[in-house]
């Protein structure tokens, strides 16, 4: 118990003082992934827990066991040696059962799984586009358009001033949103394999040449959630953040008004179809 | 076929008293003891190498901001520290053990083909020259990551040959390794000893071999695509003439996938071989042992597209990758509860090999846990391609494959040099190994899970403490294989002198050789009851 | 004696190299058969929206009244091919069954001649194979004058079989600028 305590004592003075050290730095221990402000955000969220918790039980278990017996079956304590080394019934228990626990994982994942790749009858379609080394964003119905780039200054990357609390995730323009509408968005990249990501949104997916992707998101929750890029595309990976802004539908319909008044939409966008 | 008449299989030394001497020994040596030694030398070599590698990684990584590398050379540094950890030293360390001690375990004289075994190692040198010579190049060495993903792979400049000419080189090595210890088990085996009473090291290399065989000219031809595709025209993975950049992946990670297995199998043989010795207890569940080895291998081939799941793959297939990558866990847990039922009701002492065994099946397990999160396809999305990944395979190679490796040489080293190694020495090697690895790799699973992608070389605010936390581990982990270094040099130069036996448990035909083992060893195969 | 047990060992080994190497060969082989196989796996089950080829006859098919899907048309263009390239009309009401024209606007920026090719891509997944093209601008390469604009034709078709869960197909073409500008 006491042992318990030093260890927690030393680590959180070893947090303590490495705050102190990295100065502008926020303090921040995040050990976990975000439950996020989706429905599927958060089941992901659940489903991970679920696998880790189990995953802690076993562990907790055949570790148990394990330094048990280092303790107890030892030579320095007079253990001898038993001879047995083969069992089948014991062989086929601990493969059954851990198949068994396999199978219980297995089905809320598949259900999880299948809600994901429901993109229909989206309120909003977004095509984003990667390229080396930033975003672009295509609103296919508002028929708007626009880049969206890191905004953090090269002297704060180059540390010859101090990092704003933002440093690395902001961007010029950012991709804004409506609040509880399903939002469907379509993922290519012009040059290299990008990666689209917004950990509070709960998935990513790939961006690729010459393919088109489609995921949804349906977010509850008003609030700016910031990613990255996902998948290695040069030498400014890093560099080539998202910005995901939510707010209300009415502030939405007027955010599209002004950007669609700042660049007005060259092809007309029409519907309808003209059958043979 | 009599075995037992077998004459030596190189006449010239019949009239030397030992070894040749000079240089020219090293050079044209046909002895699997000589190659062995080159093999682990050489990878002792890789491993500072790609460790210093790693150690500019973690030092640029200490804190946020840009100190010490620009982003382009960052990215060299992460794909050649891959490349050479993988293929210049955990895949030669295997193979060097393999060459010690396959002919010592199974009675033969020397490997099956001792020639090529020579041109196997020897490719070895020039692949990682002309590797490693990239850096000098103008525009560097190669930077889009060991997995070679096009089109950014393409982005690479004059280095994009030499890359793709050393990956052959040392798939041809690996190749000719494999088809030699095949030959070797299947042929060479003394008389008496059946497949079912090989030791398990011996199995699993069988087995890895296999994989080898199978994988490496996968490899092989998924980079001659991509170099086709640079030079000559062709579309494989070029969307804009009909290709496709994701059939790359495919393709690699067919081969990527087993290749992983392939640098754990022979760990898994050489934990097989350690507890049993330091329990002074039979091997649990041998049969199924081998069993496992083999379901592995053969799931390792339908899991692939679990690297892949956020490609943007149909339902069906993430589905079915989910499901395999899923059922791998069963056959490995089976080999860590054998493990530790051998150790259960033995009488154990904890020398240096035994230490980093059990370190082994404790650490490994927990790479294991954090894979089979990966494997729950939806939850991969947002593991995939962040730390979480990289703390999951840092894991399973470093305290799992690196430690079975150390383990094995600190378990082999009095057979080989005559010599104990020092134990009090290995003793603090251990110590500061497991908890340096576990500093610079246990924080990664937190930074994957809080945001942090892969593969940059500078990040937002909120990484930072564990960053540094990770870093402290990389710098005590790394200073401390130094220790390691030393404690070899020191075994192979003298020390307390060792017993044929060497520990009280051992079992299996090098253990009744003398120590050190003579240059030439079972000229004629024993006979095993 | 010891000659014999050496050849027989020769043998021995000899046998297993050469089957070993066969298994090597054969192995690079499938490696690079990887690549066609995966090609007529995705057009057999319309993986990775490869979409269901060329139509080569406009054959007579059943209209589905009963049903509309939409179809949206997005364009992409690949870093370095300068045109300027979108679809004439960004989404319609379309029956499964019926044949339907439509039409991608493209401007060469430059001042010299290039030469393009159009590569398409479908969503969702189960729809690819379900989307037919009878005639498209993406089957071949298309030369542009400096400056030069045109609207290129895409006929297609959408097959009753489409899974009736599918509401909404979207139809994306990448314009990628092909290197060799003499075709």
């Amino acid at each position: 118990m006491a042992c318990h305590r030093i260890v927690r004592a030393g680590a959180m003075a070893l947090g303590g003082a490495l705050g102190a050290w990295s100065g502008s730095a926020r303090a921040d221990f995040a050990v976990n992934m975000t439950p996020g402000v989706t429905a599927i955000s958060r089941e992901v969220y659940d489903l991970h827990m679920l696998i880790f918790w189990i995953c802690v039980a076993i562990g907790a278990v055949v570790f148990g066991v394990m330094f048990w017996s280092i303790y107890h079956h030892r030579k320095s304590r007079g253990a001898v040696a038993a001879q047995f080394h083969e069992s089948v019934l014991i062989e086929v228990l601990w493969t059954v059962v851990p198949m068994l626990i396999l199978v219980a994982m297995a089905v809320p994942a598949t259900q999880t799984l299948i809600r994901m790749a429901d993109a229909r009858d989206a309120d909003v379609t977004i095509k984003v586009t990667g390229y080396q080394w930033r975003w672009h964003y295509q609103y296919l119905n508002e028929g708007i358009g626009f880049f969206s780039v890191l905004a953090t200054p090269q002297d704060q990357i180059h540390n010859a001033a101090a990092k704003d609390a933002t440093y690395l995730l902001e961007v010029d323009q950012r991709l804004v949103v409506p609040v509880g509408k399903k939002i469907r968005i379509l993922t290519t990249a012009a040059d290299v394999i990008h990666s689209w990501w917004v950990p509070a949104l709960g998935w990513k997916r790939d961006a690729i040449p010459g393919f088109i992707n489609e995921s949804w998101t349906l977010i509850e929750k008003p609030g700016v959630y910031r990613g990255q890029c996902a998948e290695l595309c040069g030498k400014d990976h890093g560099f080539m953040p998202i910005v995901v802004e939510a707010v209300p539908e009415a502030e939405f319909q007027q955010w599209v008004a002004t950007m669609k008044a700042r660049n007005p939409p060259t092809t007309q966008a029409a519907s309808g179809g003209q059958p043979l | 076929m009599n075995i037992a008449a077998a004459p030596a299989l190189n006449h010239e030394h019949d009239t030397h008293a030992g070894p040749p001497r000079g240089l020219g020994r090293w050079l044209l040596t046909t002895n699997h003891k000589d190659i062995g030694t080159l093999y682990l030398l050489f990878s002792l070599l890789m491993f500072f190498i790609g460790g210093s590698f790693a150690l500019v990684i973690r030092a640029e990584l200490f804190q946020p901001g840009l100190q010490i590398v620009n982003p382009y050379f960052f990215n060299q540094l992460t794909t050649l520290h891959a490349l050479v950890m993988i293929f210049g030293a955990v895949m030669p360390a295997f193979v060097g053990l393999a060459n010690w001690q396959i002919p010592l375990m199974i009675g033969a004289p020397d490997m099956a083909l001792p020639r090529m075994n020579n041109w196997s190692f020897w490719i070895l040198p020039f692949a990682f020259a002309l590797l490693l010579s990239t850096l000098f190049l103008p525009g560097g060495g190669p930077a889009g990551g060991w997995t070679l993903y096009p089109p950014l792979a393409l982005q690479t400049g004059q280095a994009f040959p030499f890359v793709i000419l050393a990956i052959h080189m040392m798939g041809v090595s690996s190749i000719m390794g494999a088809i030699n210890v095949i030959a070797t088990i299947l042929n060479l085996r003394a008389p008496g000893m059946t497949l079912m009473r090989m030791p398990l090291f011996v199995w699993t290399w069988l087995i890895t071999a296999f994989l080898l065989i199978a994988v490496m000219p996968v490899l092989a031809g998924t980079v001659t695509m991509l170099l086709t595709d640079k030079f000559f025209g062709t579309s494989f993975f070029n969307a804009a003439g009909g290709g496709d950049p994701v059939m790359f992946q495919h393709i690699f990670w067919f081969f990527g996938h087993p290749e992983v297995y392939i640098m754990i199998l022979p760990g898994f043989g050489i934990i097989s071989t350690i507890i049993p010795t330091f329990a002074r207890k039979p091997l649990f569940g041998y049969a199924s042992m081998v069993y496992a080895t083999a379901s592995i291998a053969f799931l390792s081939f339908i899991v692939w597209g679990h690297h892949m799941f956020t490609v943007g793959m149909p339902l069906a297939g993430e589905l079915f990758f989910m499901y395999t990558t899923m059922l791998i866990a069963v056959p490995t847990g089976v080999k860590v509860f054998n493990w530790i039922s051998t150790m259960w009701r033995g009488s154990m002492t904890f020398e240096t090999p035994m230490l980093f065994a059990i370190a082994f099946v404790v650490l490994f397990s927990i790479g294991g846990f954090s894979g089979l999160m990966l494997a729950i396809a939806p939850a991969d999305f947002q593991y995939q391609d962040t730390y979480f990944v990289v703390a999951h395979f840092h894991y399973v190679l470093v305290p799992g494959a690196v430690f079975s490796i150390m383990a094995g040489v600190y378990y082999w080293l009095p057979k080989w040099t005559g010599h104990m190694i020092n134990e009090k020495l290995g003793r603090l090697h251990f110590w500061l190994s497991v908890v340096g690895v576990n500093v610079l790799f246990f924080p990664q699973h937190f930074l994957g899970l809080a945001g942090m992608p892969r593969r940059i070389p500078d990040y937002a605010l909120q990484f930072t403490e564990f960053n540094m936390i990770s870093s402290i581990g990389a710098f005590l982990f790394g200073f401390s294989q130094l220790l390691f270094l030393y404690n070899v040099i020191q075994t192979i130069r003298g020390g307390e002198p060792a017993t044929d036996q060497v520990w009280e448990g051992a079992q299996g035909l090098e253990w009744t050789l003398p120590s050190p083992v003579p240059y030439h060893t079972f000229a004629t195969a024993p006979v095993v009851e | 004696m010891a000659t014999q047990a050496t050849n027989a060992l020769a043998v021995a080994h000899r046998r297993v190299v050469r089957r070993l190497l066969l298994v090597v060969a054969a192995m690079f082989v499938f490696g690079f058969a990887l690549a066609p196989l995966y090609d007529v796996l995705c057009q057999i089950t319309g993986l990775n929206g490869k979409t269901g080829g060329r139509v080569a006859v406009a054959r007579p098919v059943a209209v589905d009244e009963t049903r509309t899907v939409t179809v949206e048309f997005v364009a992409s263009l690949n870093a370095g091919a300068p045109w300027e390239f979108a679809p004439k009309v960004t989404r319609m009401a379309v029956h499964p069954g019926q044949y339907y024209q439509t039409q991608y606007l493209a401007r060469n920026l430059t001042d010299q001649r290039l030469v393009g090719q159009a590569i398409p891509s479908v969503t969702p997944g189960p729809a690819a194979r379900h989307f037919q093209k009878v005639e498209c601008f993406c089957f071949n390469r298309q030369a542009f004058q400096a400056g030069e604009e045109r609207a290129m034709p895409v006929t297609f078709i959408i097959d009753p079989e489409l899974p009736p869960e599918v509401r909404t197909v979207t139809l994306s073409y990448t314009f990628f600028k092909l290197d060799d500008a003499g075709g």
